[in-house]
């Protein structure tokens, strides 16, 4: 489709025509045009949901002080630029909710009891090394990945993660919910078929052989 | 804190008042340690407290130690600090390992309230009980976990690192 | 009309309004400064009894720290009071130094010094923002922390890193401050009397302030020492007892500060102690500044310090011991050292038992919040729940390190 350029006089003019109700047939249909987006109603819910995400004020150890209730909240990391700064503390209130710390065994229950208490439609982010896999605690106290027990949607990295990466994963978070999660980079490299075989989710059938080598590294890593 | 001939003193003066407490002293690295018999621990903080020369009356800190494979395995640590001299000095009772049952010590919660939540520590890393403790139960770990975490016999934990299919590929 | 003649009217039988009810104000909570769980029994909205639950971030660090090297168990341990990690690396590394008897060169004192006081600054801010958003002054968090931002800043110029910074080592510290730096923090313990000047004409005197917090909360002194409390919450009640004075350790015995101290111990006085802490640490860092010494930064000893990078290409036995540093790591013969200095909440002491191998033995943290949490039940008995939440904020907990 063609979009003929107008400049900015002729624009005005027409929309001083449309006030007089002087636009008649071509025009009145060129000027709704111009003006007019269609989409559907998901998707226009969906950028609705991904710009106003409600995170629950939810702090465990050293990332808090770093990520979502802290510092991404506070004036130079200022998340409200992505309409996220009300952050709720009851969970049913709450969309997305981000595990910055480790989970240890005694919390683990209660997380998923809040994780359970959220409603649809909900997020999780894993914000940091302890909560994505453990950590540098691979001990009896930690749950190695909070992975273990809910299902993460984004991981981001970091002993503790900057605020500045736990930014950038909550905007790849934003781009998930809008549905256009990998930005077409799949695409672009070719890369159909190095998806991870994950728990659930979408095309996440593992090939036969990606399977059977995965039972086989595990037996030889347990053995 | 005091010196070795300070704590020679110190020792020559209990052994006075409560004969046979004091086991042995140690003076390593500046540090000045006594060594009790753990029946009588509670006679020997009550003197090195309330004795009119000594007053050491703060409990800095309680912990245990595991010396396996050194017997008598547990220490139980005592650091007291007497305020007004600045002195710092360490009581340790040695407790050995029953075997079936739970090694067992008095509870200094009346002569140091601190000590409370400091020995329920204690008990839930270690499983030493101290006989007399208000409520001796698991404060860090799950209530109904099994096992003594500190101890040195008990595994790190953790689980083995499981790669995806590429483990396979780059064998 | 009465309780009693409300109950009677409503047909509710006895006087219900005296009726005990047990809240749990759990480890999910806005207020709670991390995952603690309070079981709180209340009587209308006066807090009858309270039990703390901790233990929801209990990490096995201190089982973890006997697995690996003395060199390895830094980054561990820095990790349990996650706001205050200078401290507990300053505390471990001290323990050690003292265990093989190693010391370090004056330069790297008044560094440690430089470092401590920045981060006790950094700790009493994140304590004055978030206690401030806790009792409703909601707009002291983004001041507070926009200072900081500017704190980090210097640790990650010096550094590397905002937080975990890894910084001091076994004989030293790993690294000398960048050029530049020098001036930047100059400016900032400049500007900090101001900045904090400005909190408290925000705080001081305002109203809704000094209702909640004064008087509030108030233990004796003679209790508090029984109960083991240490740090400003002790120093608030009236006894000047600040380690830094008491046991001279590092730069301390040669930099000129004061120690702030209370008169009542409520909440308020608790609330001024820190902030004119804050300003003294601003003294510290800017005598550390002017007195910082030339001269190497880390101990000579390649028995157990790493040599420089520059020396491996060079020199066979820099490389050797290097390689055996990294690998194995040092062996440290028997013995036992606790060791402790003032932290940002009280005393912080560290145990390191040596049994002569690689890896430590035991290494168990003396944690001051750990401790002076048994002093809050005597705090927010017989007050009201705001007056429980504002003790909880002054008391300032910091969860990683209460559970380990």
């Amino acid at each position: 489709m063609e979009v003929e350029r107008r400049t900015l006089r002729e624009k005005q003019v027409a929309a001083r025509d449309l006030l007089r109700g002087d636009l008649e047939g071509e025009d009145l249909e060129r000027y709704v045009e111009e003006r007019v987006l269609t989409t559907t109603f998901e998707k226009m819910i969906d950028v609705a949901r991904a710009n106003s995400i409600f995170p629950l004020t939810f702090g465990l150890a050293c990332c808090a002080i770093e990520g979502i209730p802290m510092a991404a909240v506070t004036s130079r990391y200022d998340i409200a630029r992505f309409g996220a700064e009300a952050g709720r503390a009851s969970p049913r209130q709450a969309d997305l909710m981000v595990l910055s710390g480790r989970v240890s065994v005694k919390m683990a229950p209660i997380i998923r009891r809040l994780y359970d208490q959220m409603l649809e439609p909900k997020w999780v982010m894993a914000m940091g090394a302890c909560s994505s896999s453990g950590g540098m605690f691979a001990n009896y106290a930690v749950l190695q990945g909070a992975d273990k027990f809910l299902p993460v949607d984004i991981y981001v990295p970091g002993c503790p993660p900057r605020p500045e990466a736990v930014l950038y994963g909550f905007v790849k978070l934003q781009h998930q919910i809008i549905g256009n999660a990998d930005q077409g980079w799949r695409q672009r490299y070719d890369a159909y078929g190095t998806e991870e075989w994950a728990r659930g989710g979408p095309r996440s059938e593992p090939s036969p052989e990606a399977a059977r080598a995965y039972e086989e590294a595990r037996e030889l890593s347990l053995a | 804190m005091p010196d070795a001939p300070g704590l020679e003193l110190i020792r020559g003066e209990i052994d006075r008042d409560c004969p046979g407490a004091v086991l042995a002293t140690s003076f390593d690295r500046g540090q000045a340690a006594l060594i009790v018999d753990p029946e009588r621990v509670l006679e020997a903080l009550r003197w090195l407290k309330d004795e009119p020369g000594q007053r050491y009356d703060f409990l800095s800190s309680l912990h245990a130690a595991d010396y396996l494979p050194a017997e008598p395995r547990f220490g139980v640590h005592y650091e007291l600090i007497n305020r007004d001299r600045v002195e710092r000095v360490r009581v340790k009772a040695m407790l050995a390992d029953p075997g079936e049952e739970l090694p067992e010590i008095d509870s200094c919660v009346e002569l140091f309230p601190t000590a409370e939540a400091q020995e329920r520590e204690t008990y839930d890393f270690f499983g030493i009980v101290f006989r007399g403790h208000p409520n001796l139960t698991r404060i860090l770990m799950p209530d109904d976990y099994v096992g003594w975490p500190q101890r040195r016999d008990f595994p790190v934990g953790g689980e083995p690192v499981t790669f995806t299919y590429s483990e396979q590929r780059f064998d | 009309m009465t309780d009693a003649a409300v109950s009677t009217e409503l047909g509710l039988g006895e006087d219900r309004t005296k009726e005990v009810m047990t809240v749990n104000v759990g480890p999910h909570h806005p207020a709670t400064h991390g995952v603690l769980r309070l079981v709180v029994d209340l009587e209308g909205e006066i807090v009858r009894e309270l039990r703390p639950v901790i233990g929801y971030v209990h990490t096995g660090i201190e089982k973890s720290c006997e697995d690996k090297s003395y060199w390895k168990v830094i980054p561990f341990v820095e990790r349990m009071d996650y706001v205050s990690y200078f401290f507990q690396m300053e505390a471990y590394c001290g323990a050690v130094e003292r265990l093989i008897d190693l010391e370090i060169p004056p330069r790297a004192k008044y560094l440690r010094t430089l470092f401590l006081e920045l981060n006790r600054i950094h700790s009493h801010l994140v304590w004055l923002g978030t206690t401030a958003l806790d009792l409703g002054a909601i707009s002291m968090l983004w001041y507070c922390f926009r200072e900081r931002d500017k704190i980090l800043d210097l640790f990650e110029m010096a550094t590397g890193q905002r937080m975990h910074t890894r910084y001091f080592q076994v004989g030293g510290v790993i690294e000398d401050i960048p050029l530049g730096f020098e001036a930047k923090c100059r400016a900032f313990a400049e500007e900090m009397p101001v900045r904090v000047g400005q909190y408290q004409d925000l705080l001081d005197r305002n109203e809704v302030f000094l209702s909640r917090t004064k008087g509030t909360g108030i233990v004796s002194r003679e209790r508090l020492l029984e109960l083991g409390v240490t740090g400003p919450l002790l120093r608030a009640a009236g006894e000047p007892w600040d380690l830094r004075k008491v046991f001279d350790y590092l730069a301390y015995p040669e930099v000129e500060f004061k120690i702030p101290v209370g008169t009542v111990g409520d909440n308020y006085d608790r609330y001024r102690v820190r902030v004119a802490e804050m300003v003294e640490s601003a003294r510290i860092v800017e005598q550390c500044l002017d007195a910082l010494p030339e001269g190497p930064f880390i101990a000579d000893d390649r028995k157990y310090v790493l040599p420089p990078r520059s020396e491996l290409s060079t020199s066979m036995e820099s490389l050797i011991h290097h390689f055996k540093l990294v690998t194995e790591g040092y062996r440290v013969a028997p013995g036992e050292v606790y060791y402790s200095i003032e932290g940002p909440r009280g005393e912080l002491g560290c145990f390191v038992l040596a049994d002569g191998s690689a890896k430590p033995a035991r290494v168990h943290f003396r944690d001051p919040s750990f401790v002076n949490l048994q002093a809050f039940r005597e705090m927010a008995l017989g007050s009201y729940v705001a007056d429980m939440i504002a003790s909880l904020g002054m008391l300032d907990p910091i969860l990683g390190g209460v559970d380990r």
